[in-house]
């Protein structure tokens, strides 16, 4: 055990859970000065749950954690902070109010008292120091995402942290951004500082890291050097054994243009360009795949054509499966794309904030989509219950009861009932946000095997994805798009992955992730 | 006539200044006390028992201690609106009730409260007095500026009002600085924008709302006592407090959530309260309308920061929402 | 740094699900400890003993006949004004305007029966109340309304302020309509015609009163529960992302539920002025408005169980009343109580969503 001498933080058997859910079990890992660690895991592996309970986010259900060999008790961030731990989370935590100052000082007693000023020049050195273009005076609700990351990684700096937790810090950055980022993080390796870095791309991970933790479902499974390992081993690590995914996928059968999307172009709430002239057709009887990082404009595309995005230009024509009769989706509300006998279902990316009420029973859940049906002004129950009763049957949903309110499902769970609802529906159209994001392995195959029912019975299925395995085995034909631009279509038979991998990473430039 | 109006406003504008300044420091910390109008009458009857007590306890009223009968009423006053403060904390904070029905249920106790001291604390001690008039007491508190009246209309306007409608003032301007230029008055904004950030940067969220809340209603209960003290001559009647309480509600948003504005906003307000006593022929009715002036001129305020979206004038962004950190 | 020190004793978590069984043991109790304590309070001013004092307001509740009616047709007011908040609040739209909403509604019903009451026939005399009396209430509620759903104007402070405008405003309508002239008071309206009052039924008065919010109970009830309009509200509620998501016009049902829930604060309105008082003051709300937002929440927006808090706070008051003229005590004393009792109430819903961990150093942690 050489490591544990000079390890800046240990974490011996940790573990949590919320309710009934365990995000972490039995997790031990150590970080040691000078070095870069990786924490690599599919998204739902106890990856940020982990963090937070180094950040004080959390506490520990069960275990210990030792700092500089001694036991530590993280209970509140302030003692983490005292411990020179300094996390960047996912999600930043900003106060949007706040000048990026403001936000930099906030929380940190400072020597000599509370002086913006002083600090909006400490600040400026900083960003100098590490090539950060930031203007100390910005207020946070007019900063892009790039510029609030950079507050959120100079907070860190400002308080002189010596322990960097940064939790997927790639997701929202630009090619060059990230390569920016990488430098200074191994300037900082360089000055023995303990650096954690969690991510699920394992090219970051073999260009950045000296050792790697793996955590899969909660488990910890490993650490490996980096110079000794390689992405085929790291992978396996991740998900477990080989697997090689199998999935069916049948020749689409005459395929009609059910859906066509021509130029459109919206902007987001904050009035940022999110779609830049997209145009793509999705046939009937065919799995369209759409990759690309998240937030590159997947949700907004989605929602453009569910009559949830306003448009700044373009057409979402749709074709109707018997009458080959034209209509134009664009500026419509959900409810007149509805009755404009248009049958499509979609699986929103927030399942229970936006495709499910967590709240409601299962029952009531059914209803969200039907309970229009018929002149009365009362809602009839009977038939959603039904319904729910055959879904839990057929999707073998885990469920005490259609009565129970659906947040308190698994994950799993929850999201069978919302696929099988949309597919009640006997769509046209049917389009899937990651819908096996957070699901174990045999869920995920009843949904592609749902997906796949629809295909052949003639539905176009849209499915947005972040697993390039999947989008290679399940997808007719896959669109990558990359920062709000579509920048190719390839043929899920024939493209390989890096081919996909390169398309992902083509920003305006052309220039490509390292 | 002006310097006499200007003067009047000012006196009617106190007490809304104090309830303002103590609603602003607790909505700043995310916490929407709709209980102040409560409070406000518990700071009053407060600082009423507590002269009561002490003037009963002298043989004659004219042996008074004039700093004992400041300084008794005034802790009294703390005291009571303190208390609330804490109910309303512990509730809201510890065991997070919904803001809205605890200050209403905060209000309902404290109206009940003064009200119930006011009509009964004669019968309770078995006074013989007839009824609390404690203008002893109120002369203290009614102590002016001994040059006020050398600088004619100026003097009347600027130097003409006991002590604490200074101390409102100053209050305000204190709390203004505090949140604008501290490291404290930051934690505070941060804990009402966004709590689960301040959280994250290491402030104690639950301490700030609770200290917040409690310093908001002590100042809040002073309105209550500059009510009772000053304005009304040290004669507690029921009910007659009347709706100031919500009219400082109003006042916080007329301010933008800021304490210096909420001077002139009181000012204001007080003037519109008084306008229709500077009205020639105006009937009794039409002074009814009046006194309406500042709940709409409130309302129209709101609509405006709300259409014009200016970030910067915003009300706090967690206003009204429980904080709980391992919510997932 | 010892361990000691810095671990936390315990940690607070949400709880999963509790029995109802469970839950509603936690709220008997918390009323149990209430009444305890009121209990000491009362037996601190008043030197009685404590069971005596319980006996007292047991007999201001339900003394006499009299009496009986009258808590029941107050529980009546109280109820019918919770039922108009209610489904404002079951889709998370703070509406505490419900005193001026009722004021309005009042307003209206005094405007048509000093106006026209002994000009029009009793039937369009009542049509013409029952319109305006919906309406005007139904106006000052989807004002707040309107801006909230196009600006997201805080509705909170918004109906708030406009109870006072309602409240100024029937200040100024009675002295405009004041018997005698400048005296401020409208007096019994029609005292001699008895023109606009409601009927009494079989020779009690409140009766048409109490039936009508009987009747409106079961209409709140169903249309909460089985009606297409309560389902839209219930998900507007829970999530605008997903009434969006499936095609609920979020606009729309905010005005359109604030319409119903202002029309219905009208009706109490109309019940109170023409049903009750057979006059307008300023106080003829009586802070309903603000009890009817704490009954309502206490029920758990159920309107069935809304007929059990309003009992319990207007007996709370009756009781208290009788205990304050029993004893020369001033009659805000209810105020008291009743703030006692929902500050406990609103304390013992936390031990029904949360539950506190206690780490133990050894063996982990255990609930309790």
């Amino acid at each position: 055990m050489e490591e544990q001498k000079n390890a800046a933080i240990e974490l011996r058997n940790i573990t949590k859970t919320f309710g009934k859910v365990v995000a972490n079990k039995n997790v031990s890992l150590c970080v040691n000065r000078g070095e870069i660690l990786s924490i690599l895991g599919e998204n739902g592996s106890g990856k940020t749950t982990l963090m937070n309970m180094i950040s004080g986010i959390y506490f520990p259900d069960e275990g210990q954690i030792f700092i500089d060999g001694k036991e530590a008790i993280i209970a509140s961030p302030k003692d983490a902070f005292d411990y020179k731990i300094g996390m960047i989370h996912q999600h930043f935590k900003l106060v949007d109010v706040f000048s990026a100052t403001e936000n930099i000082v906030l929380g940190f007693e400072e020597e000599g008292g509370y002086n913006i000023r002083r600090s909006a020049e400490r600040i400026l050195a900083i960003s100098e120091q590490y090539g950060f273009h930031l203007d100390p005076m910005k207020k946070v609700y007019e900063m892009s995402v790039s510029e609030k990351q950079m507050v959120e990684i100079i907070k860190v700096l400002y308080r002189g942290a010596d322990i960097l937790i940064l939790d997927e810090p790639t997701a929202v950055l630009t090619p060059q951004e990230t390569r920016n980022l990488f430098d200074i993080l191994r300037r900082m390796r360089e000055d023995g500082k303990a650096i954690v870095i969690i991510t699920h791309k394992l090219h970051e991970v073999l260009s950045l890291s000296d050792r790697v933790s793996v955590l899969r479902k909660g488990e910890y499974i490993g650490t490996v050097e980096t110079a000794k390992t390689n992405e085929a081993e790291l992978t396996e690590m991740m998900v477990g054994k080989k697997v090689s995914l199998n999935i069916e996928r049948s020749e689409p059968e005459n395929p009609k243009e059910r859906l066509v999307v021509r130029n459109v172009n919206c902007r987001d709430r904050n009035g940022v360009q999110i779609l830049k002239d997209v145009s793509f057709t999705a046939r009937s009887g065919e799995i369209l795949g759409i990759a690309g990082i998240a937030g590159s404009g997947q949700r907004e595309l989605l929602e453009a054509i569910a009559g949830l995005q306003a448009l700044q230009s373009g057409e979402i024509f749709y074709y109707d499966p018997e009458t080959g009769e034209e209509s134009n989706l664009r500026d419509k509300t959900p409810l007149q794309i509805r009755d404009m006998g248009v049958r499509l279902s979609f699986v929103p990316e927030d399942r229970l904030g936006m495709g499910l009420v967590g709240n409601m029973d299962i029952t009531d859940n059914m209803m969200l989509r039907s309970y229009r049906s018929g002149k009365s002004v009362f809602v009839k129950r009977k038939p959603p219950r039904d319904l729910a009763q055959h879904i839990i049957e057929q999707l073998d949903v885990v469920t005490p009861s259609v009565n129970t309110p659906v947040r308190r499902l698994s994950g799993g769970n929850v999201q069978k009932v919302l696929v099988g609802r949309e597919i009640a529906a006997s769509p046209t159209v049917l389009m899937a946000a990651y819908p096996v994001r957070g699901l174990d392995i045999n869920s995920s195959y009843l949904i592609y095997n749902l997906l796949n029912r629809q295909k052949k019975a003639g539905v176009a299925v849209i499915f947005v994805g972040e697993d390039l395995d999947v989008l290679l085995e399940l997808c007719d034909r896959i669109m990558v798009i990359g920062s709000g631009k579509i920048t190719g279509m390839v043929d899920g038979r024939t493209a390989t992955k890096e081919q996909i991998g390169l398309l992902m990473t083509k920003t305006d430039g052309g220039e490509t992730h390292e | 006539m002006i310097a006499s109006f200007i003067q009047r406003a000012v006196v009617q504008g106190i007490p809304l200044l104090f309830g303002s300044t103590g609603e602003i420091i607790t909505e700043k910390s995310g916490n929407l006390n709709l209980g102040i109008p409560g409070i406000m009458y518990v700071g009053g009857i407060s600082g009423v028992i507590g002269a009561f007590m002490y003037e009963r306890s002298l043989a004659d009223p004219s042996a008074m201690n004039p700093f004992l009968a400041v300084i008794i009423p005034l802790l009294t006053c703390v005291l009571g609106s303190l208390c609330m403060g804490l109910i309303y904390s512990l509730l809201t904070v510890t065991l997070r009730a919904n803001q809205n029905v605890t200050g209403l249920a905060l209000t309902t106790f404290g109206t009940g409260f003064g009200n119930f001291f006011g009509g009964s604390l004669i019968k309770l001690v078995k006074s013989d007095m007839p009824s609390i008039s404690l203008t002893a007491t109120s002369n203290c508190f009614r102590t002016t500026l001994p040059f006020a009246n050398k600088f004619g209309p100026v003097g009347q306007v600027l130097f003409s009002y006991s002590f604490l409608a200074y101390v409102a003032i100053v209050l305000a301007l204190i709390t203004s600085y505090v949140l604008g230029r501290t490291r404290v008055g930051l934690h505070l904004r941060a804990v009402g924008e966004n709590p689960a950030t301040a959280d994250a940067a290491g402030i104690n969220v639950n301490r700030y709302k609770y200290v917040a809340t409690c310093l908001g209603s002590v100042i809040a209960g002073l309105g209550g006592l500059y009510y009772v003290m000053d304005y009304a001559n040290g004669v507690w009647s029921n009910d007659g407090f009347g709706d100031r309480g919500w009219l400082a509600i109003a006042l916080v948003i007329f301010a933008i959530w800021r304490p210096n504005l909420s001077i002139l906003g009181s000012i204001l307000f007080g003037g519109l309260f008084i306008i229709y006593n500077y009205i020639p022929n105006l009937g009794m009715s039409d002074q009814e309308l009046f006194k309406m002036l500042p709940y709409v001129v409130t309302i129209i305020v709101l609509i405006i920061i709300s259409i014009r979206e200016s970030r910067e004038t915003q009300p706090p962004a967690h206003l009204g929402i429980s904080y709980f950190r391992e919510e997932r | 740094m010892s361990k000691k020190k810095h671990e936390p004793k315990f940690h607070i978590a949400k709880r999963d699900a509790l029995d109802w069984w469970k839950s509603w043991l936690i709220r008997i109790c918390a009323v149990a400890a209430a009444l305890i304590v009121c209990a000491l309070v009362t037996v601190v001013l008043t030197g009685e003993n404590p069971i005596g004092v319980y006996v007292k307001m047991f007999e201001g509740a339900f003394g006499t006949k009299r009496r009986i009616w009258s808590l029941v047709q107050n529980i009546a007011m109280l109820l019918c004004v919770s039922l108009a908040v209610t489904p404002a609040f079951k889709m998370r739209f703070w509406n505490i305007g419900a005193e001026g909403q009722v004021l309005a509604g009042g307003l209206a019903t005094a405007a048509c029966m000093i106006l026209f009451g002994n000009k029009l026939p009793s039937v369009a005399l009542y049509a013409l109340m029952i319109i305006t009396s919906c309406l005007a209430g139904a106006v000052w509620a989807v004002i707040p309304a309107f801006f909230r759903a196009n600006w997201k104007t805080n509705e909170t402070l918004f109906t708030l302020m406009m109870n006072y405008i309602a409240i100024q405003l029937v200040s100024y309508f009675t002295y405009i309509w004041s018997v005698p002239k400048g005296s401020g008071q409208i007096g019994v309206i029609n005292q001699s015609t008895r023109s606009g009052w409601m009927p009494s039924l079989g020779g009690y008065d409140y009766l048409l009163n109490i039936l009508v919010v009987a009747g409106l109970t079961v209409f709140m009830f169903v249309y909460l529960r089985s009606s297409k309009q309560g389902y839209e509200i219930s998900v507007v509620g829970e999530s605008e992302n997903t009434a969006r998501y499936v095609g609920i016009d979020v606009k729309k049902v905010i005005i359109r539920t604030m319409l119903l829930s202002g029309a219905i604060c009208g009706i109490a309105g109309l019940l109170l002025v023409s049903g009750t008082d057979h006059t307008i003051t300023r106080d003829t709300a009586a802070g309903r408005g603000f009890t009817a937002i704490m009954v309502s929440w206490l029920a758990k927006f159920n309107p069935l169980y809304m007929v059990l808090t309003s009992f319990l706070i207007v007996f709370l008051q009756k009781g208290a009343i009788e205990i304050s003229t029993t004893f020369g005590l001033n009659s805000s004393f209810s105020d008291i109580l009743t703030g006692i009792i929902i500050f406990f109430i609103i304390g013992s819903e936390f031990f029904i969503n949360y539950t506190i961990k206690v780490h133990n150093s050894k063996k982990g942690e255990k609930e309790s």
